[in-house]
């Protein structure tokens, strides 16, 4: 008996070893943890349980049979959060480089079924070099299962992937189907085509961290959700995003003890906006006082900055917020902003998240390359977004809400539940100065006129109260006091319930 | 009495000057620009007229502009506070003409003193020693190198009407003098109307100290002490104190009897101030005398339970003073720190923008201590670049100076500014140097004592373990309150640990908390325990930690796996790792930030307004660049080594943010 377990000793031992020491370092030397260092950042300490540690695959090409190390480049298994039940695979890139075999592919395949089984999240630590060349099509196979799992646990539990080494190929599908991505800075890439090919094609001489580092995904092409300085930090992120969400679809978002009065009544925010109605202000602060301890996590915070996305919490319960920001293009909405809060909208109400909104939209941004880009139907997304959403949604309209813009940033008519407004709210089809001119064509030569018909214009519609006698405003409210009405708001909706139509799923304007 | 007075000023002197009027039964009518529609002093009057844009210039020094609101309100008298019309004769003489008290001095008085070259004759006349200087008006550039070499670098170049450090120059060469010449004359004009400069001889290693005098129109006088205000920046006072670590009695009477005299001499009534330096051997030249109440006027009122606004009033009033020079008694030691709107680690440059966070400490007047904060903003407030960037005055009182030291230094720990750089780290900083503490400081303290600027503070070893042993014993209570989420698995929940690694400045503690319903034990692995108690809950952003019985007041800020303090004028970083997260932190590469060394940024929001070098130009260390104008101020930038320019990005006119590129070199 004794050797046995001795035995089961040393078999665990050299599953644990990985890609061996020689390995070990070199990934250290690259500013990189192993596969399960990380998954000890990640997880509660001690609570990982993990599964198929002997797993080994069953590759006889290009004598593969001679080297079949235990594990096969993925750990996989679960553990916990804050106590909190998470599923986790973590690819090894000391063996193989963690390329994707079949049976690595059904370790992943493995733990996604029973996180979707038992409604628990996912998270995957990706750094593979990609596909097992070795295994040919065997390999696509098992990207192409992890594939239609993570489509299949798409909105019944969240995804997380982290991008913490090479993600290249058909294997960035995988992370690009989950809910959130973020990325190490410098020590991880994403590219469909890497800068080789990129250079034959196209002739564009091009790093794999110009192509696909942390900072392109994060500012140009919206690939990844955030970025993060190191490995520790990464996984402590993400340790508090996971704070934030439910478990599953089946779940209320989780509940923390809080330390902030509910009622807490901020004078500072009666002067947030600006004596003249062009001069911007940093909505973020709106946000930071609202939440519970000021404690905001950013979604896609250098991607899109005309519009916030993120978390709060209010009374200690998770909120998403969704809120315009004056100090980048005026608040606009255009494709970037509309497609990064539709996605954000999506996800809250696939999980039960409330949505607090924040308004201050002077409407869709002009110009060719929006039109061209297709601003209609991705400005459609970010309505149909809201439109469809069923959970709880608690509107502040704090100054312009203009046009077609205001009836697409969850206005009382797309289900709204309180749709509140501060007195500084302006909501009106658009500007005094371009109603104006377009009601007063004929006088446009005449300055002095034109000037009394927009003061005529602002004194009528530059308040919230035509809004207001129309019932589409359910009250004006004094900004101070933004916290405790919005967190009442959301108390009072706890128990909402509202269903759509039964439908196979929706035609959302991709 | 009067009924009602009306105060031609703003911020925190008008705030001030309103509060006195209050406790006397006046009522108070204040003016304001568009810029101050919403200030805390327009809040506090009964009354509040508007008087024009916000430049000062089409506003608070239009004359008429405040005859106006006197008529419209029916003021019977007129604080003018300090700055603006404050000695201003036309503006004393205007209220004559319509019988509106001036709660200051005579015009004559005004004018006697308000001329820096009249005054040094008039001082001069009446046996008052003063400083070699050139005293007729200087045409040009040209004629103010000739004066300056005359007289002997270092010179002072200065605004005839000048104050407050605006229009003045110190100059060490020919270069230096045309350049100062020129732009003290520039801002004298922008600043006062007045663009009239006069040169007179450096003292170096002066000490300014200053008597408060007080006199009535019978013609009684008294003094009420003095204060020291050497802690200076380009000649702006920063920290005063009373009374002075300096004086003895014999020189503090000498001075006292000789600036009642002077006053006495011009027929001056209400609160004035005879301003000296003072060299090493308290030899005191008379240097000019401000016909005003002055900002630091608080530590005076601290330490001798004046109130100063109130007897100007009455003094105003026709009353005679109720003291005589023998019932000045100094009691304490009183501090003020002027905190402004500056960025301490920029140079000093002013910064503007929305006071996101205000939280000054508590005033209190105890017999043994007491917190003062004279201001004039509030959280959600702006600071305008129109006016001054002072904040407020922070001003502590205690029976010994090394008291009224530290709770100074408490103070500023417990004073919560976010949205504006602003020079609390600075001041904290100060309070904390040897030099400042044992009291030998001269006018020079900040240039000499920081010469390359002020790069914040380094805990102190001491300060190190107990920043590290509170901000652990933090934040384990911030990870039990993580680990309390609902929908955690039953009988598998989280258990947060007593083992945690402190990092911070560079250093690696091992500790382990033990806590109690009073507090938490910590224990370095050294084998040093500290006792840390706390109210302290996750999300406060200021800890009140009593640490070993003593008590610390850190600013919390949210960082990844840790905290920022902010603590006696150090901003740290302090990570709190469990053991193995620590293990593998140590792996992680040092990230360098990018290099900026090759690029010219903006150090401050500002205007362009002139750009001195073109592309492909050479340039040599400390040439001039270009001109940023921010505040009413122009600072020229300069190149900090030799180099080859090869890409301008702005031009004048064009108004840049904090760290935009204005040029790159080769």
């Amino acid at each position: 008996m004794k050797d046995i377990l001795e035995q089961l000793e040393e078999r665990r031992a050299e599953a644990r070893a990985g890609g061996g020491q020689r390995r070990i370092e070199a990934q250290h030397a690259k500013g990189k943890l192993t596969a399960r260092e990380r998954i000890d950042l990640l997880l509660d300490e001690g609570s990982f349980e993990e599964f198929d540690m002997f797993v080994a695959h069953r590759c006889t090409d290009f004598g593969m049979q001679e080297q079949r190390p235990a594990g096969d480049g993925v750990v996989t298994g679960w553990g916990t959060i804050n106590g909190r039940m998470v599923y986790v695979f973590s690819q090894d890139f000391t063996v193989f480089g963690g390329s994707l075999s079949e049976t690595h592919a059904q370790k992943i395949c493995k733990i996604m079924d029973m996180a979707v089984q038992n409604g628990a999240p996912v998270i995957g630590l990706n750094d593979s070099g990609g596909a097992r060349i070795q295994e040919g099509v065997a390999s696509l196979a098992g990207y192409a299962e992890v594939f239609q799992r993570n489509i299949m646990a798409s909105g019944v539990v969240p995804q997380i992937s982290v991008i913490m080494g090479p993600c290249a190929g058909g294997a960035v599908y995988s992370p690009a189907m989950t809910d959130f991505i973020f990325m190490v800075k410098e020590s991880s890439y994403m590219f469909v085509t890497g800068p080789d090919v990129v250079k034959t094609v196209t002739n564009e001489h091009v790093t794999a961290e110009e192509l696909g580092g942390a900072l392109t995904h994060t500012k140009k092409s919206s690939v990844a959700d955030g970025a993060f300085e190191n490995d520790v930090e990464a996984m402590t992120e993400v340790r508090r995003l996971v704070d934030f969400l439910p478990l599953n679809n089946r779940e209320k978002p989780p509940v923390r003890p809080f330390f902030d009065d509910v009622a807490r009544v901020e004078k500072s925010l009666d002067t947030l906006v600006p004596e003249n109605a062009n001069t911007p202000y940093d909505m973020k602060e709106l946000i930071v006082k609202i939440g519970d301890e000021g404690d905001f996590y950013e979604i896609q915070e250098n991607y899109a900055k005309n519009i916030i996305t993120g978390f709060i919490r209010l009374e200690g319960q998770t909120v998403g917020v969704v809120a315009n920001q004056p100090m980048v293009l005026a608040g606009c909405l255009d494709i970037d902003s509309s497609r990064k809060a539709a996605r954000f909208v999506r996800f809250c109400d696939a999980f039960e998240i409330p949505i607090l909104t924040l308004v201050d939209v002077p409407g869709f941004l002009p110009g060719t390359s929006q039109e061209f880009g297709g601003v209609i139907k991705h400005g459609a997304k970010l309505l149909f977004a809201y439109g469809e959403a069923t959970v709880p949604k608690v509107t502040v309209i704090t100054r312009k809400a203009y046009g077609g813009a205001y009836d697409v940033m969850a206005s009382k008519h797309l289900r709204g539940d309180f749709n509140y407004a501060w007195p500084t709210a302006e909501i009106a089809v658009m500007g005094a100065k371009g109603a104006t001119e377009i009601l007063y064509r004929s006088e446009l030569g005449d300055a002095e006129k034109i000037a009394a018909r927009t003061k005529d214009y602002e004194d009528r519609f530059a308040n919230p109260f035509v809004a207001a006698e129309k019932g589409f405003i359910d009250e004006v409210i004094q900004p101070r006091s933004t916290r405790k009405r919005v967190a009442r708001a959301f108390a009072s909706l706890r128990n909402k319930k509202l269903t759509n139509p039964w439908k196979k799923h929706d035609n959302i304007p991709l | 009495m009067f009924e009602k007075i009306l105060i031609a000023n703003r911020g925190e002197i008008a705030c001030r000057v309103i509060k006195s009027a209050r406790k006397m039964g006046i009522k108070t009518v204040a003016v304001y620009s568009d810029a101050d529609k919403n200030a805390l002093h327009v809040e506090m009057a009964d009354e509040a007229v508007h008087i024009g844009p916000p430049p000062a210039n089409q506003s608070y020094i239009v004359i008429d502009k405040v005859m106006d609101a006197i008529r419209q309100t029916g003021a019977q008298a007129v604080h003018p506070g300090y700055g603006f019309l404050s000695e201003n004769p036309k503006f004393a003489e205007a209220l004559a003409a319509e019988g509106v008290a001036f709660i200051g001095p005579p015009v004559g008085a005004i004018e006697a003193m308000g001329d820096k070259i009249t005054s040094k004759k008039i001082a001069q006349e009446a046996g008052v020693s003063t400083v070699p200087g050139y005293m007729g008006l200087i045409e040009d550039a040209e004629e103010a190198v000739k004066i300056s070499t005359e007289i002997g670098y270092p010179v002072m170049i200065k605004a005839s009407a000048g104050g407050g450090g605006k229009g003045m120059r110190i100059a060490w060469n020919d270069t230096e003098a045309r350049e100062g010449f020129q732009s003290s004359k520039n801002e004298a004009a922008s600043s006062f109307g007045d663009d009239r400069i006069f040169i007179e001889k450096f003292v170096t290693q002066p000490r300014h100290i200053e008597i408060q005098v007080l006199c009535d129109g019978h013609g009684n006088g008294v003094y009420l002490g003095e204060r020291e205000c050497s802690i200076q920046r380009r000649n702006q006072k920063v920290i005063e104190e009373a009374p002075s670590p300096f004086l003895d009695e014999a020189t503090r009477k000498a001075m006292g009897e000789q600036a009642v005299a002077l006053a006495q001499a011009v027929g001056y009534t209400s609160a004035g101030t005879v301003e000296f330096i003072v060299d090493g051997e308290k030899n005191f030249y008379f240097l000019e005398m401000n016909t005003r109440l002055q900002v630091e006027h608080p530590v005076t009122e601290l330490i001798t339970g004046v109130d100063l606004v109130e007897q100007m009033i009455r003094v105003a009033n026709g009353e005679p003073l109720s003291m005589r020079q023998e019932d000045v008694k100094l009691n304490g030691w009183a501090m003020e720190s002027r905190i402004y709107a500056e960025d301490p680690y920029r140079n000093f440059l002013p910064s503007i923008g929305r006071l996101v966070a205000y939280r000054p400490p508590a005033e209190v007047a105890e017999p043994t201590r007491a917190v003062r904060n004279d201001t004039g903003v509030f959280e959600g407030g702006e600071i305008s670049m129109y006016y001054d960037p002072m904040i407020a005055k922070l001003c502590t009182w205690a029976p010994t100076r090394e008291e009224a030291i530290e709770e100074m230094r408490v103070a500023l720990d417990s004073f919560e500014l976010e949205g504006i750089g602003h020079n609390i780290p600075f001041l904290a900083a100060v309070m904390d140097h040897p030099k400042f503490v044992s009291g030998d400081m001269t006018t020079a303290f900040i240039a000499e004592e920081y010469p390359d600027g002020f790069e914040g503070v380094e805990l102190s070893a001491t300060d190190k373990r107990r920043v590290a042993a509170a901000a652990a014993a933090m934040y384990r209570v911030t990870e039990i309150r993580r680990s309390r989420v609902s929908g955690r698995m039953d009988n598998h929940e989280r258990m947060v640990g007593s083992d945690w690694v402190v990092s911070v400045g560079g250093e690696t503690l091992v500790t382990e908390i033990a806590a109690d319903k009073g507090g938490s034990t910590v224990a370095f692995s050294d084998g040093t325990v500290h006792r840390v108690a706390s109210d302290w809950t996750p999300g406060d952003s200021l800890a009140r930690v009593q640490i070993d019985g003593e008590l610390m007041v850190l600013k919390v800020g949210k960082l990844t796996s840790g905290f920022r303090i902010r603590f006696r004028g150090a901003d740290v970083p302090v990570k709190v790792w469990t053991p193995r997260q620590a293990e593998l932190a140590a792996l992680m590469p040092e990230r360098l930030p990018p290099d900026t060394s090759k690029m010219l940024l903006c150090p401050m929001p500002g205007l362009i307004v002139k750009v001195d070098v073109g592309e492909g130009d050479e340039v040599q260390e400390g040439q001039a660049l270009c001109t940023v104008e921010a505040m009413k101020m122009e600072n020229i930038l300069r190149a900090e080594k030799a180099g080859k320019v090869a890409k301008i990005n702005a031009g004048p006119g064009d108004s840049l943010a904090v760290d935009d590129v204005i040029m790159e070199f080769e």
